[in-house]
């Protein structure tokens, strides 16, 4: 047996595909078989998670343990009741064997031991399930389902974020011959610019260049040698993750699953709220979702503030700070978070200001122009706080 | 239900700040930056405050929550 992480070698998508085929077969023919897919999760959670990788393995199926039990019962609860401490409790619950392995490095190293490849976004994936069950909009709650949902192979190591009532939808109903036909024409579309995007591209700024650039700034490079850091470092992350995304949606293509996109040419965008709207799309949707808009539902029913600019900026930094802290209690995580929501609050008063001054303010090709780069320079502002970079080199002087 | 529709467009009109909303019932409300997620909260919750529809937030999926035709349906629905 060969043990590898999810499209680490191009030898992955050798033994995918030949794994894969039957269920191909299958579907070519309009069936659908749900153990040929519990098979495969099995033996590329093995192949993943198995060998050297043991432990990570066993932090696997307890967590998976305990997430159904936590989702069954708050499903058979939720049926009869709904009180808002069990649902906070549950959430919580949730959230919970994150939160241990993220704050391991403050409290404890063995929490860590809690920890495997992808956990964040099983979470990601059991909070929604927890919150929708709250919401009465999951109607059908069975342990296979939900766990085929959590470890949906393809995508997970770092998503694209799936949502459980689409992919419930899928899992049942087998696409038909003729829009197989189409997902498997996407999905080798999709592996190919993966193959460009993280082999290459990816490789050759982030394995090549970067050290080069590194190497230029801490021998005295300077201003402009920062500059070239960030320019090289934010293209490497965006070739690197969007490469990863479209592997991720390419397989799932392959095997009938039409997963949502992660990413949308977000160096196009005119401003921060759009790009947020096209930089890891299902992970922005999803704090928008379930932080943001929780969070505002709850300011301005209870009319806790005065002005819904404030609560609505508080949420933003809410919003940035939990996710800064997702990637890691760090300073320039949180940093970067903090970044983030500053800048979406000023986007948002600029916002409210050119629409009150809609017929004094050019606006035209070339202030789009104009605000593409802007909007680039300061994402890849936050992606040089994001790196760390700045942190290493503030240690060097 | 046609109060429901009415209403709906009602309270987008107030939100947006455009009767554009009434004029083109097909608008492209987030492409065309007309509506943002606030929008959607306040919209909610005054859906609630007037029709006495409850949405969930994680229902308001803007694939199918476009244009005001779109919500003026979906709202319609809800209320039934």
């Amino acid at each position: 047996m060969i043990f590898m992480s999810p499209y680490e070698t191009p030898f992955y998508f050798i033994v995918f595909g030949i794994a894969v085929a039957p269920l191909g077969l299958l579907l070519f023919f309009g069936k659908k078989r749900l153990w040929y897919q519990c098979a495969l999760t099995v033996f590329f959670l093995y192949m993943s998670f198995g060998g050297a990788r043991y432990k990570q393995g066993i932090a696997l199926a307890a967590y998976l343990i305990f997430q159904t039990a936590l989702a069954t019962a708050y499903f058979k609860y939720r049926q009869k009741h709904n009180a808002a401490p069990v649902f906070i409790i549950a959430t919580l619950l949730a959230v919970l064997p994150l939160a241990l392995v993220k704050l391991s490095p403050v409290l404890s190293e063995s929490l860590s031991a809690a920890g495997f490849l992808g956990i964040s976004y099983l979470t990601f994936r059991s909070v929604q399930v927890v919150v929708e069950t709250r919401d009465g909009l999951i109607k059908e709650f069975g342990p296979l389902r939900y766990v085929l949902f959590l470890t949906f192979f393809p995508a997970i190591s770092a998503g694209p974020i799936d949502r459980y009532r689409r992919f419930s939808g899928e899992l049942f109903a087998p696409p038909g011959p003729d829009r197989y036909a189409e997902l498997v024409g996407q999905g080798i579309q999709h592996i190919f610019m993966g193959f460009l995007y993280n082999y290459i591209i990816a490789h050759l700024l982030g394995h090549m260049l970067l050290p080069l650039v590194k190497e230029y700034v801490l021998s005295g490079g300077g201003f402009l040698g920062i500059l070239y850091y960030m320019y090289v470092y934010s293209l490497y992350l965006f070739f690197d993750f969007a490469g990863y995304s479209k592997f991720a949606i390419g397989a799932a293509c392959l095997m009938g699953y039409d997963i949502p996109p992660n990413f949308n040419k977000p160096f196009s965008s005119g401003n921060i709220k759009e790009f947020w709207n096209r930089w890891h799309m299902t992970l922005s949707f999803w704090f928008r979702d379930y932080v943001y808009m929780r969070l505002m539902l709850f300011f301005l029913k209870k009319k806790v503030f005065k002005s819904k600019v404030a609560a609505s900026n508080l949420a933003y930094f809410a919003l940035f700070l939990l996710m800064g802290l997702w990637h890691g209690i760090t300073w320039y995580y949180i940093a970067y978070g903090l970044y983030h929501a500053a800048m979406i609050c000023l986007t948002d008063a600029w916002l409210r200001f050119k629409k009150k001054h809609k017929d004094g303010l050019p606006h035209g090709r070339f202030t789009r122009a104009l605000s593409v780069v802007i909007t680039f320079h300061a994402v890849c502002a936050g992606f040089l706080i994001f790196s760390g970079f700045l942190n290493e080199l503030s240690e060097r002087m | 239900m046609m109060e429901t529709k009415e209403t709906v467009l009602d309270i987008l009109e107030e939100i947006t700040g455009t009767d554009e909303v009434r004029e083109n019932p097909d608008l492209d409300l987030f492409g065309e930056g007309i509506l943002d997620s606030l929008g959607v909260v306040q919209f909610l919750v005054e859906l609630e405050a007037r029709c006495g529809v409850s949405v969930p937030a994680s229902e308001f999926d803007r694939s199918r929550w476009a244009t005001p035709r779109d919500i003026a349906d979906r709202a319609a629905e809800w209320a039934q």
